[in-house]
């Protein structure tokens, strides 16, 4: 691996290796920029370091602790966040779901939320060039939306708790799709194809999952960027208008790096968290912050889910564990409330099972344990929700310092009534599908997933944090680059429209180089 | 209602197929450390230590195991090594500060209702504790701003079911497969089993649906 001195400037220092800055680090370094990409956490093995063990893998969750407020506060960890080279693709479920079109033009086109400032023809022909290198396995015909190339890779065979929402689905009407996942069902290079062991949300150990670790972090290393690993990006500094340097904390003491542009790709909390902890005397809100958006209108997915038990043997744990899945609630507009959701077949591993159920119902003493003996019988179908964005759900700084002094961050999070409605919708929807499916003894759980804005694009200085390719209207050598973009949350896992959206940044990027306007 | 349990799979033992394709190092090395490895009540006092047992001991009762499965010591190591979970609830407390406060308070319960200290009740009247704290029907003021469900189940449900539940053991009883690399699975499709899966040897009792 290449690697650069601290005082070298380079052209692009990214903070951080997920979805959006691993995409972007290896598009920018192919471009022939010199790029250091940041990550808090390590740079993991799977073959030699991944176990078999839920308890052991929360090594690849951000567990630093952040504060959680609101009227339905969101459960962090493993429930959303990652800290290791790859980021959340790490531990991520694999679900490769394109948006609907119209989302990206939600206000104008559905009445409700806000427009992206980018078309989707755009975003789906990057949704093609991140499908292709991550190479999903999808079905030959996928049944919503307009029609796509094919996937790169076959379609998984449909494991069981997929098969509970197939039959759900063809007895109810509505149609349904193998999940468009990336793992692969064919040999790729060094990638055996997946074996179905069912651990992929505590990491793969075989590395049939495409995540960013497998995929743009070599491919950027190839390029020639360098990945600094296990450095804790604590400040950016700015002189004049523009980005300096960055101060980071590795192997126990604080360092600083210099670069010409700054990228931040940390995700919907630590991106503001950054930006608002690098106040300075020239910037004293924060950095990018001339609007007063960083942190605002940060959303997450509700994430619902109905629960029977079925006469089959089911034994969710093999497999991916969202193997089919039904986005007729996200392309029919004939409904109580506005938003969409796509729903999943589940197959939660024994320790994620539980959690659910005691969080969820209270449940103990023996009838617990007679409800975990049924874990072999259960089916489950949960939502990805779209919530709407909403200006108090926000991230800010606490008053409370992390283990390098940095402030910890406050989240606020409450549904709105249209989420609360949505959600409703769903359960009633899912239970009368696990019912034709042949279930029985339901329940219900709610919870959240994934994270979304807190530094949305948008169309002036106004309206939004930074431009359309993420670049801050203040100034004009920060740039942002992952989750925290999005303007509204759509109903489906984000994880590919924040690669997407990066490889289209990086091109943007490129041809403003290609100008002399960087 | 008893505490009996009965495995739907008795010839299972997930630890069977510790030399076999499904158990790759690393998966070895971690779990064996779990397995001998219990550690030292180092953060709770002692009067802490039985009410928190006599918790653990109602929420997972293990009255078929001579050796159960300790739960309790690795809820102590947690809590003396500050290991943070990602999330501090606004409505709570910190972590130590919670369980520490919260054990006095269903103590405190106990001795209201029973005038007894939780660990000298019985279990019918252990359990009617814990599900007056589940609805909130508490008198006791140690529990301060802090909401008693909250507490019972983001904290106490919580971290006990994390333990058992990443136990061989409970692995075995609710015939989950366990660790699964390199091999991984061959047949995914309802009712099939590869030879290598725990086989269901009776139904599974059923006293309907939780409520949440």
């Amino acid at each position: 691996m290449r690697c650069y001195s601290e005082s070298e400037e380079v052209d692009f220092a990214i903070v951080g290796t997920g979805a959006g800055g691993g995409v972007l680090a290896a598009r920018l370094a192919e471009a022939g920029f010199s790029v250091i990409a940041f990550d808090a956490g390590p740079f993991w093995r799977p073959l030699e370091e991944f176990a078999s063990d839920e308890r052991e893998q929360s090594k690849l969750y951000w567990l630093q602790n952040r504060i959680s407020g609101g009227e339905h506060p969101i459960e962090f960890g493993e429930n959303n966040s990652g800290r290791a080279v790859g980021g959340s693709t790490v531990h991520f479920q694999m679900v490769a779901l394109r948006w609907r079109p119209e989302w990206f033009a939600a206000r104008s086109k559905l009445g409700y939320g806000f427009d992206w400032p980018v078309s989707w023809e755009e975003m789906w022909r990057y949704y093609a060039e991140i499908e292709d290198a991550m190479k999903i396995s999808g079905p030959v015909n996928y049944p919503w939306g307009p029609p796509r190339g094919r996937y790169p890779y076959r379609a998984h065979e449909v494991n069981a708790a997929g098969l509970v929402l197939a039959k759900g689905a063809e007895a109810l009407g509505v149609p349904w799709a193998p999940t468009p996942l990336a793992t692969v069902s064919a040999p790729r290079g060094r990638s055996h194809p997946c074996v179905y062991r069912g651990f992929c949300k505590t990491g793969c150990s075989t590395n049939a999952k495409q995540s960013m670790l497998i995929t743009f972090v070599p491919r950027a290393i190839k390029a020639g960027c360098e990945i600094r690993d296990l450095a804790m990006v604590g400040r950016i500094e700015t002189r004049n208008g523009r980005v300096t340097e960055l101060v980071y904390h590795r192997a126990g003491e604080w360092r600083r790096q210099r670069a010409k542009n700054i990228v931040v790709a940390g995700y919907a909390i630590e991106t503001p968290r950054l930006l608002l902890s690098s106040a300075s005397a020239e910037f004293p809100d924060g950095l990018a912050n001339g609007s007063g958006l960083v942190g605002k209108y940060f959303m997450a997915h509700s994430n619902d889910a109905a629960w029977a038990v079925m006469p089959e043997e089911i034994r969710w744990y093999k497999g991916p564990p969202s193997m089919a899945v039904c986005e007729h609630w996200n392309y029919e507009d004939k409904k109580d409330f506005h938003g969409g959701y796509a729903f999943m077949s589940q197959g939660p591993l024994p320790v994620d099972f539980a959690t659910a159920l005691v969080a969820n119902t209270g449940v103990f003493g023996a009838e617990l344990r007679e409800w975990m003996a049924l874990y072999n019988h259960m089916g489950g179908l949960k939502i990805v929700g779209e919530t709407d964005p909403q200006e108090n759900n926000r991230v800010e700084l606490s008053d409370e310092k992390d283990e390098f002094g940095l402030p910890l961050p406050k989240i606020t999070f409450s549904y709105s009534e249209n989420d609360k409605n949505l959600q409703q919708h769903s359960k009633k929807f899912m239970r009368s599908m696990l019912e034709a499916a042949g279930g029985s003894n339901f329940f219900d759980t709610t919870s959240t997933a994934h994270l979304m804005g807190g530094c949305r694009m948008g169309f002036s200085p106004k309206d939004s944090v930074v431009n359309a390719l993420g670049r801050s209207w203040d100034i004009s050598t920060l740039w942002v680059c992952d989750g925290s973009l999005f303007p509204t949350s759509g109903g489906v896992n984000p994880s590919i429209t924040i690669a997407a959206n990066a490889a289209r940044i990086a091109d943007g990027i490129k041809a403003l180089g290609a100008r002399g306007e960087l | 209602m008893g505490d009996e349990f009965q495995t739907p799979y008795p010839s299972y033992n997930v630890l069977d197929k510790w030399n076999s394709p499904s158990w790759n190092g690393q998966t070895r090395r971690v779990v064996a450390h779990r397995l001998n490895n219990v550690p030292d009540r180092r953060f709770f006092t002692e009067p802490e230590w039985t009410i928190l047992s006599a918790l653990c001991h109602r929420v997972i009762p293990q009255p078929e195991r001579a050796d159960p499965v300790p739960i309790a010591p690795f809820i102590d190591q947690e809590l003396y090594e500050g290991k943070s979970h990602g999330t501090h609830y606004a409505t709570l407390p910190p972590d130590k500060e919670a369980w520490r406060r919260g054990l006095a308070a269903i103590d405190e319960e106990a001795r209201h209702s029973y005038q007894r200290p939780f660990a000298d009740l019985s279990d019918s009247e252990r359990d009617a504790i814990i599900k007056a704290v589940d609805t909130g029907e508490v008198h006791s003021s140690v529990w301060g701003d802090m909401p008693p469900r909250e507490f019972l189940r983001k904290k106490v449900l919580r971290d006990i079911v994390r333990i058992y539940y990443a136990h061989p053991s409970a692995w075995s009883e609710i015939g989950f497969g366990g660790p699964a690399a390199p091999r991984g699975y061959l047949r995914l499709t309802m009712d099939r089993r590869d030879p290598w899966e725990a086989r269901e040897e009776r139904q599974a009792h059923v006293r309907g649906a939780p409520k949440p």
